[in-house]
């Protein structure tokens, strides 16, 4: 593993937060649980990632294991945000909610309602009744969405705090397929824009950011890196420097060359 | 009784609750009791369990009961 490098002039500015559902954060990378080898490791890459949000999942209680993904979290004061991996159906996804809800004692849930495990890409119909139905009951819903700008609407209008839509299929590593629909998402959108999945390394974190999204949240690319705490480490660096080039404003593509030294007072030689 | 707990059955005591299950499990881990109840969620033939429902909850023979834990997850 390598250390951790401190972060000074890069560091983002405590003016800039993230703001979901009325709760501001300073850090813009959150932190999918899943796929780490060890609580050892999450521990590590969660330092140095900085997120102060994490993802959890709920299964069968296992009366063998030893040390709780819970301890990991709380010891480092982040807020828990549970999903609903591996629903199909809107009634399981509001069922799992509802039961995190009562595990972890947060209103707050990301969820996710997948078509087919192939893929793992959301089912857009039984994700947009499980969303209406959460927020009626009082969750703040931050949904797994598609790149599909209409369907972000959607999830907007039922009352989502969030939307979350994937680059490309959780876990591929394939970066952002479509930044237009992206473009076009983030352009309406009222709520906050986080990518969800796809991010591969660094620079797809840095694009998302420049992009114009809210925020990114990653675990596979972190977590099955082959030095997960330099990777955490990366991404961080790259979302900060993602919203740094966004606020900077890139300068347009052209296809011709445009001299930054003037043609003013050149000499003739 | 016989109830079925994370597909597996159990013969239970007739006045089991679902308190009793949980605890169960966690005696199965070795766990102290008072940690038994953390970050647990049980749904009781396809509906939450609220926790504050638990000691009064009474498990019928047959009964189909989940209990739940956090573990590492959240794709993307």
């Amino acid at each position: 593993m390598t250390n951790v490098m401190p972060i000074r002039a890069v560091e983002a500015p405590s003016a800039d937060p993230l703001v979901i559902a009325g709760r501001a954060f300073q850090s813009r990378l959150l932190l999918g649980t899943g796929g780490f080898s060890s609580h050892e490791v999450l521990q590590e890459a969660l330092a140095a990632s900085a997120a102060e949000v994490c993802t959890v999942a709920l299964r069968r209680l296992d009366p063998s294991a030893r040390g709780s993904v819970l301890d990991v979290l709380q010891d480092a004061s982040v807020q828990i945000l549970p999903n609903t991996a591996g629903c199909y159906t809107a009634r399981d996804a509001v069922l799992t909610a509802k039961l995190a809800r009562d595990a972890f004692a947060t209103d707050w849930v990301k969820l996710e309602v997948i078509g087919d495990d192939r893929t793992l890409l959301p089912d857009a119909t039984e994700l947009l009744a499980a969303a209406e139905e959460l927020v009626q009951d009082g969750f703040v819903v931050l949904p797994y969405t598609s790149d599909d700008p209409i369907l972000a609407r959607r999830l907007e209008d039922v009352g989502c705090a969030a939307v979350m839509p994937l680059g490309s299929p959780i876990g591929s590593g394939m970066g952002i397929r479509n930044p237009y629909n992206l473009a076009i998402m983030i352009e309406r959108a009222g709520v906050p824009v986080v990518l969800d999945a796809g991010v591969g390394t660094a620079s797809d974190a840095a694009l998302a950011m420049e992009l114009g999204c809210d925020a990114v949240l990653c675990a596979s690319a972190i977590s099955r890196a082959q030095d997960p705490v330099a990777m955490s480490h990366a991404i961080r660096l790259a979302v900060l420097a993602g919203r740094l080039a966004r606020h900077g404003g890139r300068i347009p593509r052209r296809r011709y060359a445009q001299a930054s030294t003037p043609d003013e007072g050149r000499p003739e030689l | 009784m016989l109830v079925t707990v994370n597909g597996e059955p159990r013969e239970l005591p007739p006045a089991a609750t679902v308190c009793s299950v949980v605890e169960l499990l966690a005696a199965d881990g070795g766990r102290e009791r008072e940690a038994a109840h953390r970050g647990v969620a049980v749904a009781l033939e396809g509906e939450v369990v609220p926790r504050d429902s638990w000691s009064s909850t009474r498990l019928r023979d047959g009964a189909r009961v989940e209990v739940l834990a956090a573990i590492q997850g959240g794709s993307a």
